[in-house]
C-alpha cells in the first residue's frame, strides 16, 4: 500500500479550487476507487458521478492531470506517483458541483437530429438483409458510450463555446452512424452543414485521441461526412446539375 | 402543496430497457408519459448486458422455436416460473428483437445477412440476438433515441423516496433531483416499476451504485407483494484481480465462443459434476463440447454452458477445496483456442472485444495469450414485484413492474440472455397496461401529508450533520455481512444472526447524518438509499431461511437437496398492518396441459 496526494476540484456552479487529499492506494486501484475512497472517508459530500466501473456507461468522465479521461479506466499506477494527481470537472460543460458538470445540452443536441427512417423490409417477415461488412463501420460508431470527452477536448466547444452552432464530435459521429446506416433513408447532409455546423471541425484529431472506446471518429466519421457535404454544396459539376436539373 | 407537482398519464421509474420500452408503448397508447431515471439517461445497468437477448428466431438452428425457448426457460427457473410469462417470453421475443432493428439497432449478421445468433447457457440451440459483447448498449442506445422522439419527458438524477396512494390505487410518486436536491411531486394515473434490481446488497457485484433495491422496497412499503427474493443469480464468471475490479461481469459468451474454466491443477472441473437433468443435453468429452461452440448441431453443449447458479457453485466448491487460483477464483481459458484456430487472437478480439479491453486495461492480462481469474459475483435478483402475467400489474391497482423489478420469469434461477429479452416483452406490456389502466382510470388525488412525511424523512440526515453514523460505512458493513452469512452457500445459523445485524444496521441507519448541503450531495444520497437496501437484505434473508432446500439460485448448506414439498408454492413478503414483514407460501398456479406437454416433449 501506497499513500497517494490527490487534488480534487471542489465547489459549486464554477465557484472553488482543488483540495488536497491524501490516501491509500493498492494494486490494480483506478482513479474512480481513490475518489470513492475520499468520499467514503474523507468528504462525504463530494459529488461525482459513475455507474458501471468498466468502461461501458460512459459517466465517470473528468481531467485527470489535464486529460479527459474517464476515471473508472484510468489506473494510477500508470500516472506519476512523485506529483500529485489532479482531478477535475470536464471543463467544456457548465459545471454543477466538484466533479459534476450539465451535460444537458448534449441530450438537447440529440432530440434535434432526424430519427433514424428505415427502407421497407427486404423480405415478406418485415425483416431486412444485411451483410456483417457492410454493418461494420457502423458498428463501429455504435460503441459510442456517450461520454462526452470528445466534446470536453473538442476546441471549437471548449475555446470557442460554439454550442449553439457546432454539435460536436459525438454528434457527427452520431450522424454518420444514421448516415451510413444501411437501412436509414433519410438524408441528413443539408444539417450537417448549417445548423450542425460541420465546417467548424478542423480534423486536429483530438477528439479520437481521447475516445476510450478507440472510435476512429475524425478519419472515419467526420471525413466522410465532410466529403458528403462537399459533394452536395462545393463540387462544381454537381452544382451546375443541380441548377439545370432544378433540384 | 409545498413543492412543484408534474402530471402524467403513465409514471415510469427506471429508464434501462424495460423502462424504455414502457415509455415507447405507453406513449405509442396516447398517454403522456414521464420517465424518472436516477442517473443520466443511457447509463442504466442494461448498458452492461453484454451477451444477447434471448430468442427463438431460428436463424442459425432452425430446430428452434418458441417452445423449446419456453421450455429452457421453465427447466432453467426449476418449474418455480410463472409459466404464463414464461409463455409469453418465449412467443414474443422475436418481434421485440426485430422490432429493435426497425428502430436502429445493428446486430451482427448471419452469412446470408440475417440476426445472427449466439449459444448460452441453459438454452438449447444458439438463441441470442447480439452485438459482440455489447448487446445491452446497442439496446439501450436504440431505445433512448427511438424514444427521445416520442414526446416522453425524461427527468434524469432522480431518485423516488415514496410512492404515493389514495384509498384505491397508486397515483404517483415523490422523488428529489440529484442536482439541486430539491423534492418535486410526480402525479399520474399509473405507475411501472422497471428500477432493476438490488446487488448492491452485496460487496462484490456487478451492479452500479444504483441498484439498491428501491423498487422492490418502495412498493413493498406501498403495500405490493413481494416474491422469489431468496433467489439473488450469483453469476459464475466476475473478474476476482486486482481487488477493486472485483466483481466486474466477465460474459458468459466467453464460454459461448469455447472459453472453458479449469482449476489450479488444470483440470476440467464442469465435467465431474453434470446435473442429472441436463445430462442428456450436456457433452461428456472436451472434443464434443469444442464442436458445439463452433455451430456442429449433432453435438451438445460442454458443461461450462449449464446454468449459472451450479456453475457458480462448481466454481465455488473448487475454490474452497483448496484448487483455485491464487486470487481466490478459477481460470477461464478463451486463448486455448489458438490449438483449434487458426488467427484465434484475432477471433477474440473480434467476437469479445470488450473483454479483451476491459483485462487488458483493468488486469494487464492479454486474454487472447492467457486465462482470466474468474469468480461468481452479485448479478440479478430473479424475484421482485409480485405481477400479474399478461398485464405485469401487480396486486396494487395502477401500479406495474416490469424488467429485473417484476418477479415471475426466471423462477428459481435465470438463463442468460433472458434479461435483455425480458426487459422489450414485458416492458412493452407494462407500458400498454399501463396506458389502458390509466385511459380507463381518471384523475387522482394526492394526499399532502404522505409528501410531506416523505420529504421530512428523506431530510433527517442533515439534522443529525457530519456526527452521525457515516452513511457509506453502515452501507459498507451491511454488504459485508450479506456477502458472508447470506451468500451464495447458505445455512440457518447464519442467516438467523444477518436478521440480529440487519437489525442493528437499521438502527445506524436511523443515526446516519450528512454535512454540507443539498446539491449533488452523495453522501445524502448513500443515507437515503439504505433504507431500501435494509427492506430487501431483510426480506431475502427472511425468505431463504424460509425455503429449507437447495434449489435454482438458493443453495442451502444446511439442506442440500431439492425437496418436492418446496416445489409447489412461491414465497411472497408483503408489510403487515403493523410494520413487520410478514411470509407466506402462495401455490404454484397448475400449468395448462398442452404446456405441460411441451415440457414432456421437450424433456
Amino acid at each position: 500500500m501506497a499513500t497517494l496526494t490527490f487534488q480534487i476540484w471542489r465547489g459549486q456552479n464554477g465557484q472553488g479550487g482543488f483540495q488536497e487529499y491524501r490516501e491509500e492506494v493498492g494494486e490494480g486501484m483506478v482513479v474512480l476507487d481513490a475518489v470513492h475512497a475520499i468520499q467514503a472517508k474523507q468528504a462525504n459530500d463530494l459529488a461525482c458521478r459513475w455507474n458501471c466501473k468498466a468502461g461501458k456507461c460512459g459517466s465517470c468522465s473528468a481531467e485527470i492531470n489535464g486529460h479527459p479521461k474517464l476515471m473508472c479506466m484510468t489506473r494510477l499506477d500508470q500516472l506519476p506517483a512523485d506529483q500529485p494527481i489532479t482531478i477535475e470537472p470536464m471543463r467544456t460543460f457548465p459545471h454543477v458541483k466538484d466533479l459534476v458538470t450539465d451535460v444537458s445540452w448534449n441530450f438537447e443536441v440529440k432530440k434535434r437530429m432526424k430519427a433514424f427512417t428505415p427502407r421497407k423490409p427486404d423480405a415478406p417477415d418485415g425483416t431486412w438483409r444485411m451483410q456483417q461488412e457492410d454493418i461494420d463501420r457502423v458498428q463501429e460508431f455504435r460503441k459510442c458510450i456517450e461520454c462526452y470527452l470528445c466534446q470536453d477536448v473538442c476546441h471549437v466547444l471548449r475555446d470557442h463555446h460554439k454550442h449553439s452552432e457546432f454539435i460536436g464530435p459525438r454528434f457527427l459521429v452520431h450522424a454518420a452512424a444514421l448516415e451510413m446506416h444501411p437501412l436509414d433513408t433519410v438524408d441528413r447532409v443539408a444539417e450537417l452543414k448549417e445548423e450542425f455546423g460541420i465546417g467548424y471541425c478542423n480534423i486536429t484529431k483530438c477528439c479520437t485521441k481521447v475516445c476510450p472506446e478507440h472510435i476512429t471518429i475524425t478519419d472515419n466519421a467526420i471525413i466522410p461526412l465532410k466529403e458528403r457535404v462537399v459533394d452536395r454544396f462545393y463540387d462544381p459539376i454537381s452544382k451546375l446539375l443541380r441548377v439545370i436539373t432544378g433540384r | 402543496m409545498q413543492f412543484p407537482v408534474i402530471d402524467h398519464d403513465v409514471l415510469v421509474i427506471g429508464a434501462g430497457g424495460a423502462g424504455l420500452r414502457a415509455a415507447i408503448e405507453a406513449s405509442a397508447q396516447g398517454a403522456t408519459v414521464g420517465v424518472l431515471t436516477k442517473s443520466l439517461l443511457g447509463k442504466a445497468h442494461t448498458v452492461m448486458a453484454e451477451g444477447g437477448m434471448a430468442a427463438a428466431m431460428a436463424n442459425v438452428d432452425d430446430r428452434d422455436n418458441w417452445r423449446v425457448h419456453f421450455a429452457d426457460t421453465m427447466r432453467g427457473g426449476q418449474y418455480l416460473n410463472n409459466w404464463r410469462m414464461a409463455e409469453l417470453h418465449a412467443k414474443e421475443a422475436p418481434d421485440r428483437v426485430r422490432e429493435l432493428e426497425a428502430w436502429g439497432a445493428v446486430f451482427d449478421r448471419t452469412k446470408d445477412g440475417r440476426i445472427l445468433q449466439r449459444n448460452f447457457g441453459g438454452h438449447r440451440y444458439p438463441r441470442l440476438a447480439h452485438v459482440g459483447d455489447r448487446t445491452g448498449l446497442e439496446m439501450i442506445r436504440t431505445l433512448q433515441d427511438h424514444g427521445v422522439h416520442r414526446g416522453i419527458d425524461v427527468h434524469m438524477e432522480h431518485t423516488v423516496i415514496a410512492l404515493l396512494k389514495d384509498d384505491t390505487r397508486v397515483v404517483g410518486c415523490v422523488a428529489y433531483d440529484r442536482e439541486r436536491g430539491r423534492f418535486k411531486v410526480y402525479r399520474s394515473k399509473a405507475v411501472v416499476m422497471a428500477t432493476g434490481g438490488l446487488g448492491r446488497a452485496y460487496r462484490v457485484t456487478s451492479n452500479s451504485w444504483e441498484y439498491t433495491g428501491d423498487g422492490y422496497a418502495l412498493a413493498y412499503d406501498a403495500g405490493a407483494a413481494l416474491q422469489d427474493l431468496e433467489f439473488i443469480q450469483f453469476h459464475p464468471t466476475g473478474m476476482v484481480w486486482p481487488p477493486s475490479v472485483q466483481g466486474i461481469l466477465v460474459t458468459e459468451g466467453v464460454r459461448g465462443e469455447g472459453g472453458i474454466l479449469l482449476n489450479k491443477e488444470g483440470r476440467r472441473f464442469m465435467f465431474d459434476d453434470i446435473p442429472d437433468n441436463y445430462k442428456n443435453q450436456t457433452a461428456d468429452n472436451e472434443e464434443e463440447g469444442w464442436r458445439y461452440t463452433q455451430g456442429d448441431k449433432s453435438a451438445r453443449r460442454p458443461p461450462e454452458l449449464l446454468t449459472r447458479d451450479h456453475v457458480a457453485r462448481c466454481i465455488n466448491r473448487e475454490v474452497k477445496a483448496g484448487r483455485g487460483s491464487p486470487h481466490g477464483g478459477v481460470f477461464l481459458d478463451i486463448a486455448w483456442i489458438k490449438k483449434k484456430l487458426p488467427n484465434a487472437a484475432e477471433h477474440i478480439k473480434r467476437k469479445l472485444p470488450s473483454m479483451y479491453h476491459q483485462f487488458k486495461q483493468l488486469a494487464n492480462l492479454d486474454i487472447t495469450a492467457e486465462p482470466m481469474e474468474v469468480g461468481p459475483t452479485t448479478h440479478y435478483t430473479m424475484g421482485g414485484i409480485r405481477v400479474e402475467g399478461d398485464s405485469q400489474m401487480s396486486n396494487l391497482p395502477g401500479l406495474f413492474a416490469a424488467g429485473e423489478a417484476a418477479a415471475g420469469l426466471h423462477g428459481a434461477n435465470r438463463l442468460g440472455g433472458n434479461s435483455l429479452s425480458d426487459l422489450v416483452v414485458f416492458g412493452k406490456r407494462a407500458g400498454e397496461y399501463a396506458a389502458a389502466f390509466a385511459k380507463a382510470n381518471g384523475a387522482v388525488r394526492i394526499d399532502e401529508r404522505q409528501v410531506d412525511d416523505a420529504a421530512k424523512r428523506a431530510l433527517a440526515p442533515f439534522d443529525r450533520g457530519p456526527s452521525g453514523e457515516n452513511p457509506y460505512l453502515v452501507q459498507y458493513d451491511l454488504q459485508a455481512m450479506m456477502q458472508d452469512l447470506v451468500g451464495i452457500v447458505r445455512q440457518e445459523s447464519e442467516m438467523v444472526e444477518a436478521l440480529g445485524h440487519i437489525a442493528k444496521l437499521r438502527e445506524r441507519a436511523a443515526r446516519a447524518g450528512v454535512g454540507g448541503n443539498r446539491e449533488y450531495n452523495n453522501g445524502w444520497h448513500t443515507a437515503i438509499d439504505l433504507h431500501c437496501l435494509l427492506t430487501v437484505s431483510e426480506a431475502i434473508t427472511r425468505a431463504a431461511i424460509e425455503r429449507k432446500e437447495s434449489r435454482g439460485a438458493q443453495f442451502r448448506e444446511d439442506f442440500p437437496a431439492k425437496s418436492d414439498a418446496y416445489s409447489a408454492f412461491n414465497l411472497v413478503i408483503q408489510k403487515a398492518s403493523d410494520g413487520a414483514m410478514t411470509l407466506h407460501r402462495v401455490p404454484l398456479q397448475p400449468l395448462p396441459p398442452e404446456l405441460l406437454q411441451v415440457i414432456e416433449e421437450n424433456k
